[in-house]
């Protein structure tokens, strides 16, 4: 085994031992513990009140496409940050980049409004 | 205003400017204008409501997919011209050589396909949108980076360009519920196969200390490696990432699901243009960058491209389902193809070429007949539902058999040639099992396409008669047309295509 892979050895031990120790604490609970089911306990938990209809209910997803805008802006922030730090060592091609790339998704919420998207429904 | 912006710039002080790229746009400009027209075509589509109307976007769409083709014109002169030759572009992240310029043309033509199929698909299931065809054009610029990288990372970034819009044209049918299930399918298993693939890029790194595959060829052959497993495992799962996309078996779980699902414009598109993203960046990658070590990923391309035929025509006999029946053919052909990678010579990646260039015509051809056959919704896609075809509509009927003919592989039909170049490749490098599996296989799956003619020709009368009219729109209709030309043409007169897939070599070059 190459001393590569031998760092690994370090990785595979730790893993070894997260797992082994999740399933000793289990496994000790599961024996030590009182074992008595009731229906109740099998409820949904609701802050006391007993829980109305199904778990698998339908609900508006409003705040999806503003996740969706957030990315879009967010990734633009992670790209910019960096390069406005070092602009000046970019020079006029960073700049030039920064501004198709900064343009680009402006077009992209050009569209998003467009299409109504940013209105409240 | 830039000159001032610049002398601000210059103000600032003593600064160390940091290396920019060369971008050579006049090499790139096929794929800018790709790029540029989906941005554009999507930008106007979202302004102007007049422009969403039938057949508007799609005429943008063939209008931007030709002038891409028209600018790689002196691209591909000046690659071919012995004094200046190919070049690599943008940092040396792309390589321009003729092997580009030739897959960029081919997702053009891919494009225009899709795109003449799909204008009275929308009509008909009555869907709007421009997006459609953004999508289109954004997946043909994915297929075009992973044809033109010469960096893993950017085979990367083309893989997901391609893959991401490809998931969301295939559950695009807002309506149907297979369309749905299917993206949903083809998102999981190909996100799943980005993994494999982003782990690989990061073990070859790790392995040889570049992305860059003409670093990496360099250190290969200068260095000899005493222990090469990082290298070996990081290979194996960049080859994993690359068989899902290829719908290799045993990697083809979601193909015949997502091309079934998919709707039938955009199963002829992707069938057509992800396999030849796909290979084309196998080419790079293994043919170019991995070259040195070819004798360690031959047999694993030779086992995967023999388990593939094989598998695939036995699974493709069984089906009732002429769409998913064509799923199957197109991974047997996957297989085909891959006898191409496995000779790792010359020959191989020009017999490969010459197939792909033939199976985007024969595939579109064949999902652009079911597509009209389907009728609405895409219903009526089951064996039944050809039968009698020839009483129905005789032309559409014989052209169908010309594609199918041509998928078997018989004599006058561009799959003959094609067929006949991957087996001549694998018989040149001493891989005759191969080939002789390759024969049988074709045997085969000749029955799968036989058992679709002849449903098509043998029917009785009373089969036919309460059928819908097949409607042929005239822009489906050209798609068709062209695809029967050059299906025919490439079979009667091979020496066109392959004088053009002679020079459509790729190569590594070092940035300058």
């Amino acid at each position: 085994m190459s001393d590569f892979l031998r760092s690994y050895l370090t990785v595979a031990i730790f893993g070894g031992l997260a797992v082994g120790m999740v399933a000793v604490m289990l496994g000790v609970g599961r024996f030590l513990r009182p074992d008595r089911p009731q229906d109740q306990k099998y409820l949904t938990y609701e802050s006391g009140v007993d829980p109305v209809g199904t778990g698998w209910s339908q609900s508006q997803i409003r705040y999806y496409i503003f996740a969706l805008l957030f990315v879009m802006f967010d990734i633009e922030a992670v790209f910019i940050f960096p390069w406005a730090t070092r602009l000046e060592a970019y020079g006029l091609f960073g700049l030039v980049e920064m501004a198709i790339f900064v343009f680009i998704l402006l077009l992209g919420l050009l569209y998003a409004w467009r299409k109504k998207v940013l209105r409240w429904v | 205003m830039i000159p001032v912006l610049a002398s601000v710039l210059a103000q600032v002080g003593d600064v160390v400017p940091i290396a920019t790229p060369e971008v050579e746009w006049s090499a790139i400009l096929p794929l800018v204008i790709l790029a540029a027209g989906a941005i554009v075509l999507l930008t106007l589509g979202s302004l102007v409501p007049s422009f969403d109307q039938p057949g508007v976007p799609a005429a943008a769409t063939v209008a931007i997919a030709l002038a891409s083709i028209i600018a790689a014109v002196p691209v591909w002169q000046r690659v071919q011209d012995p004094d200046r030759g190919p070049i690599s572009a943008v940092g040396g992240a792309i390589g321009i050589d003729g092997f580009t310029v030739f897959v960029t043309v081919l997702i053009a033509l891919a494009v225009i396909l899709g795109a003449l199929l799909l204008d009275d698909y929308l009509r008909r299931e009555d869907l709007d949108g421009v997006e459609w065809y953004v999508l289109v054009l954004l997946a043909g610029v994915g297929a075009v980076i992973m044809g033109s990288a010469n960096d893993l990372i950017v085979v990367f970034l083309g893989l997901e360009a391609l893959s991401i819009a490809v998931y969301v044209l295939v559950a695009m049918h807002r309506t149907r519920v297979e369309s749905q299930e299917a993206g949903f399918k083809y998102f999981i298993t190909g996100a799943f196969s980005s993994a494999f693939f982003l782990y690989g890029i990061a073990l070859v790194y790790g392995a040889t200390g570049s992305t860059n595959l003409v670093a990496i060829a360099d250190r290969l052959a200068t260095t000899l490696a005493l222990d090469d497993a990082l290298l070996l495992v990081g290979m194996g799962l960049l080859l994993v990432g690359f068989a899902f996309k290829i719908s290799a078996v045993p990697f083809q779980a979601w193909t015949p699901d997502a091309y079934q699902g998919a709707p039938t414009p955009i199963t002829a598109y992707m069938a057509g243009a992800v396999k030849v993203g796909a290979f084309a960046a196998i080419f790079r990658v293994f043919y170019l960058g991995l070259g040195q070590y070819a004798v360690d990923w031959q047999p694993i391309v030779y086992a995967l491209a023999a388990v593939t035929m094989v598998v695939g025509s036995f699974l493709a006999v069984v089906q009732t389902d002429v769409k998913r029946m064509l799923a199957y053919s197109s991974i047997i052909h996957g297989g085909f193809i891959l006898i191409g990678v496995q000779a790792a010579t010359e020959a191989g990646v020009q017999a490969s070429l010459f197939y792909l260039a033939t199976y985007v015509f024969v595939v579109a051809g064949s999902f652009g007949v079911v597509t009209l056959v389907a009728g609405p919704g895409d219903a009526a896609t089951s064996l039944e539902d050809f039968r009698g075809l020839s009483a129905r509509r005789p032309v559409l009927a014989l052209v169908f058999t010309l594609f199918l003919l041509a998928q078997a592989g018989v004599p006058l039909t561009s799959g003959f040639f094609a067929k006949f170049y991957v087996i001549a490749a694998a018989v040149s490098v001493s891989s005759y099992w191969l080939a002789l599996v390759a024969m049988l296989a074709s045997v085969v799956a000749a029955a799968l396409y036989l058992r679709i003619i002849v449903a098509m020709y043998l029917a009785d009368a009373d089969d036919t008669a309460d059928r819908p009219r097949i409607r042929i729109p005239v822009t489906a209709g050209i798609a068709l047309a062209a695809a029967v030309v050059v299906t025919l043409g490439a079979g009667v007169l091979p020496g066109l295509l392959t004088e053009v897939v002679g020079d459509a070599v790729p190569v590594l070059v070092a940035q300058p």
